[in-house]
Parts: structure tokens; sequence; C-alpha cells
């Protein structure tokens, strides 16, 4: 940079990084190296931590509340994601057009996107009040008595399932209509000219065309599944009888409830070396499933 | 949206004339069109309806919900619910603290990594690849990693209750600065040059060239973390248990424990917590749906 030499430059430097930094240092990176650490002590916060080794871990290893936890957050995603994707996708199909009103509905389909997770939570529990909610009414009027929903053990997971889905599909589908728009439209052009069917197109070009942003929105949904929290804690807060607990919301027990902090932090690095891991594998399936256009 | 309606050239075959063709062609696009809309229409009713259901068991008084069946219109509507829920928690402190707490972070967030993106984008500097990297990699570790510590933290500094809690640990944004930092790359560099040449520094060339060059970028990144600070949940839940300092979310998470058969109350303040983003969201659409756009590494 020209006239800005030695200790100028450094200040100038330090000017543009520091705020940033500072705050990074402070509350990101310094917290992580600190959780990390965290996992082999036990703490309490009224008395002083005491260091235990690999005791959380060996824990970890056998709770079987984090087990179940795990295996609700598992059913969760196998749950969600495909829901999430097919009906985002098919949004996104209906959406990628010149339509009268076209705007009206995107804007609907916002709505649940933009609302806070806690509102929107109530909201879904108020409609799956077994007695009084608004849902087993409708089901009712078919002459199909609904279930107790967030008060039975086995529709509890599927109402959470139903709320996500209904909250995140804006944001998903959006997310395909992205990758949807990047397709050149000539392709579809030149295979019209082919004599291409729309359904011929939509299985040899638009799909195929489609597969790295089904890959992108797939690690998404599975990162933001593992990390299910706000829904579950207001729905259900993990019940009936434990029935959906997730990983995050045992981050949450753990350190509010039991004052257990060394425990807590090993359960948020089990959680974060399984999205880890999880987005490795699919990143390596990704080039593998390599779409050559 | 930018796809139009694609025009398809017939080709005709043996034995079909042309208008045989083109009838069949309209019918097919009739038939995908009404599929569109049907799709449309049944998906934004039950993305509107919930909503519709929450207005109208906020406007109906404390404790008129509980009919069979249930009256999608209410008869009376009023805002008594309203006013009710205000006594029950200091909403109305709570929606204050909302608005101070997302309106300092996000101005914070935008400045920092504002700054820092023209440092790693625009500046050469030793460690500054490393730096970024280092940046790049919390993104990976979900926030529930920091959480503990950054509590622990909180209470060390006595912050525990206290907007310096609510914000502060929100000032800076790995996010953020990678976002900003990607607009400010593609800006040319004669223009910087040319500033400099002509005597211009560091600052004045962030803020009169680079700063404005960048603003949808911006406006992007502003959007996504309204939303995100606004609706957060998890930290405001850790750092407060006086009801005078928490924000809308949790505030509202208390509602259902101490009110749990009272949905009026509820709802009506489930309305209060969603209506200032909804608006929000109706007067920047645009804005709000890029952003959603390119919100992907968010996460």
């Amino acid at each position: 940079m020209v006239g800005d030499t030695g200790w100028r430059r450094n200040g100038w430097i330090a000017f543009f990084v520091l705020p940033s930094l500072i705050g990074m240092l402070l509350f990101v990176i310094g917290p992580i190296i600190a959780s990390g650490v965290l996992t082999f002590y036990e703490w309490d916060l009224l008395t002083d931590p005491e260091f235990i080794g690999f005791d959380n871990f060996r824990r970890l290893y056998h709770d079987d509340a984090i087990w179940q936890a795990f295996k609700h957050t598992l059913a969760f995603i196998f749950g969600y994601v495909p829901s999430v994707m097919v009906l985002g996708l098919l949004l996104a199909l209906a959406l990628n057009a010149k339509l009268k009103g076209l705007s009206v509905m995107r804007t609907a389909f916002f709505l649940p996107v933009v609302s806070s997770w806690v509102a929107v939570a109530l909201l879904w529990t108020w409609l799956f009040n077994p007695r009084y909610g608004l849902i087993n009414y409708g089901l009712e009027q078919i002459g199909i008595e609904g279930p107790k929903w967030l008060y039975d053990a086995d529709w509890a997971m599927p109402a959470i399932v139903i709320t996500s889905v209904w909250k995140d599909l804006g944001y998903i589908a959006v997310l395909f209509l992205a990758g949807l728009q990047a397709i050149p439209q000539d392709v579809y052009e030149a295979s019209a000219l082919d004599g291409a069917t729309r359904g011929q197109q939509l299985r040899s070009i638009t799909i195929p065309l489609l597969m790295p942003t089904v890959f992108f929105v797939s690690i998404i949904a599975i990162i933001n599944s593992f990390q299910v929290f706000p829904q579950v804690w207001i729905m259900t807060e993990g019940g009936p009888a434990g029935a959906t607990t997730v990983l995050v919301e045992r981050v949450v027990k753990h350190a509010f409830s039991y004052g257990e902090m060394g425990y807590a932090a090993t359960i948020s690095w089990a959680l974060f070396a399984i999205i880890f891991t999880v987005t490795v594998i699919q990143l390596a399936l990704q080039r593998r499933v390599a779409y050559d256009v | 949206m930018s796809s139009a309606p694609r025009s398809i050239v017939a080709v005709p075959l043996a034995g079909e004339s042309t208008s045989q063709i083109s009838e069949k062609k309209n019918r097919i696009s009739i038939l995908f069109v009404s599929l569109r809309y049907l799709i449309l229409i049944i998906g934004g009713l039950t993305m509107i309806l919930p909503f519709m259901w929450m207005l109208a068991t906020a406007l109906k008084a404390p404790g008129g919900v509980l009919t069979i069946p249930p009256d999608i219109i209410p008869d009376n509507p009023n805002f008594a619910s309203f006013r009710k829920v205000m006594d029950v928690v200091p909403l109305g402190q709570m929606f204050i603290n909302s608005v101070v707490v997302t309106t300092l972070v996000v101005c914070s967030q935008i400045l920092t990594s504002a700054l820092a993106a023209y440092a790693f984008a625009r500046m050469q500097w030793r460690g500054r690849d490393g730096i970024f990297t280092l940046y790049l990699a919390t993104l990976m570790i979900p926030s529930q990693v920091t959480i503990t510590p950054l509590f622990i933290l909180m209470r060390e500094f006595g912050w525990i209750n206290s907007y310096k809690g609510l914000i502060l640990p929100g000032i800076a944004s790995a996010f953020g600065t990678f976002l900003l930092r990607q607009a400010m790359l593609k800006v040319p560099r004669e223009y910087e040059e040319a500033a400099f040449l002509d005597g211009a520094n560091h600052w004045q060339v962030f803020s009169l060239i680079v700063l404005p060059m960048v603003r949808p970028a911006i406006a992007t990144f502003a959007v996504l973390a309204t939303m995100a600070s606004w609706n957060d949940f998890l930290w405001p839940l850790f750092v407060t248990n006086d009801a005078n300092l928490m924000t809308l979310p949790v505030g509202l998470s208390l509602l259902q424990g101490e009110h749990t058969s009272d949905w009026n109350l509820i709802m009506a303040g489930a309305v209060i917590a969603v209506a200032p983003l909804i608006l929000i969201f109706f007067a920047a659409q645009r804005t709000f749906i890029n952003g959603m756009m390119q919100s992907g590494l968010k996460g």
C-alpha cells in the first residue's frame, strides 16, 4: 500500500482486525479451547473444579440416557430430513416459474421461517392439544380419532417432526430454488429442440444438475437436525417419560439442572464429533457420486 | 424469478398434424400450471392457517378458547389477552430487551465483521491466512460447545442477568467476516489504487470505496444476523433468569410453565414475539429471500 510502512501499517491492520479478533478470541475461540479442557474436569461451579482424566468420556459411553437421546435425535433426523427435502424440492419446482400470485404464496412459506422457534413451538403445542387443538378437531371431522400427540410417547416425536418440517420448509425450498435457477436455460432449450418432454427434462436435466444442491441441502438439514433443541424444550422438555430427549437437551440439562459443567461439555464435543463425521462422509459421498455434465 | 415460461418448438411427427401437437402441448402445460397452483395453494394454506389460529386465539378474551367446535373467527375480537399477558410476565420490558439486544448485536457484528473483512480481503499481512482459517474452523463447531465455558465466563465477569452478558458474547461473527470478505475480494483494485495515489488512507478507502460497493452483502448479513439474534433462545436461556432481563423468546417460554392452560395469553405473547420480524420481512422481502439463499454456510 502506498505511503504506509512499518508501525503505521501495523496500526492500520490492528485497527481493522482487532475489534473482531478480540471478540472472537474472548467469546468463541477461547471458550472452544476451554470447553475442550473442561471435558477432563468435574465442576459444579460451587466447589473447585476437579481433574478426573477421561472419566467423563467413560461415563458418556456407559450413559444410557445419552444413547437414548442419540437414538431420539436419529429418529428425528430420519423423520425430518427426507420429509423436508422431498416437500422442499416439490415446492421449489412449483415456485420456479412465472405465475400470477406467486409472490403472495412465497411470502406465506416464509412466515414460519422468520418466526421465532419458541413462538412456533408454542403455537403447535396448542394446535396438537388433544382435546381443544385444531388438529384433532380436523381429524375428528373426517372420522379419525386423533392421538394424544405430545402426551403420547409414540406420537410426541412425529409431532415435533411435523412442526419442524412446517417451520423449515420455506427455507429448504429457497435453497433448492437457488440451485434450480443456477441451471442454465439453454440446456432446456436444446433438449426441447430435440423433442424432449417435460418429464424427460425433469429426469435427465433438472435432477442430475440439481444433485450438488441436493447434497448441500442435505448436509445443512442434517447438521441442523443434530442440533434440534428449542422445539423439544418447549413442546415436551424431553417427555413424555423421556421419549423425546435429544443431545442438546442433554447438554442443557446437565449444565443447568444437574450442575455438571464438565460432563455437559463432553456431550457437546460428542455432538461435534458426530456432526463432523457425518459431514465428512457426506462430502466424500458427494465426490463419488460426481455428475459430469 | 428469472425463468420465463419456455417456448417449446414442436417438431411434427409422422401422422400428427401441427395443430394436434400444439393442442397436446397446451393440455400438458395447463396440467402443469394447475399442478403448480394446487401444490402452492395447499402448501400456502398449511402455512397460513396456523398463524390465523394464533391470531384468533390471541384476540379472544382470556379463558375463551376452550370451545368445541373451535371458532376460527372470534365473535368479539379484543385485546384483553394482550393486556393480561403483560401483567403475567413483563412482556413490554422483554420486548425492549429484545430490541436493544438485537440492535446492538447486529450493529456491532456488522461493524467488526466489515472491518476485519477489509483486513482479510484488501491488506497483506503476516498471519492473515492462518487467522482466517481459524475463523472458518470455528464455523464448523456447534454453538453448544462454547455455551458451557461461556456461561462460566459470564459468571466470573458478573454478567449474568445483564445486557452485557446478552450482547457482548455476540459482538464478533466469523460468518459475517467470511461473507463480507468474499464480497470485498470482488472489488476491483483500481479504485483503491487511485485513491491511495490521491493520498487517501485505509479508513477512507474502507468507508468511502469498499463499503459502499459491498452494500448487498451487508444487507444479506444484516437480515440473517437480525433473525438469528431476535430468535435466539439457547444463549439468553443460559444467561438470564431474571424476567426483567429476558428477551422475548425466553420470556415466552416462561409463560407456558406458569399458564399452561391459558392459551389466549400464550398466543398473545407469541403474536408479540413474531410480529416485528414478520413486519420487517414484509418490508424487505427480497433482501430476506436473497439472504436465505446465501445462508448456506451458517449453522
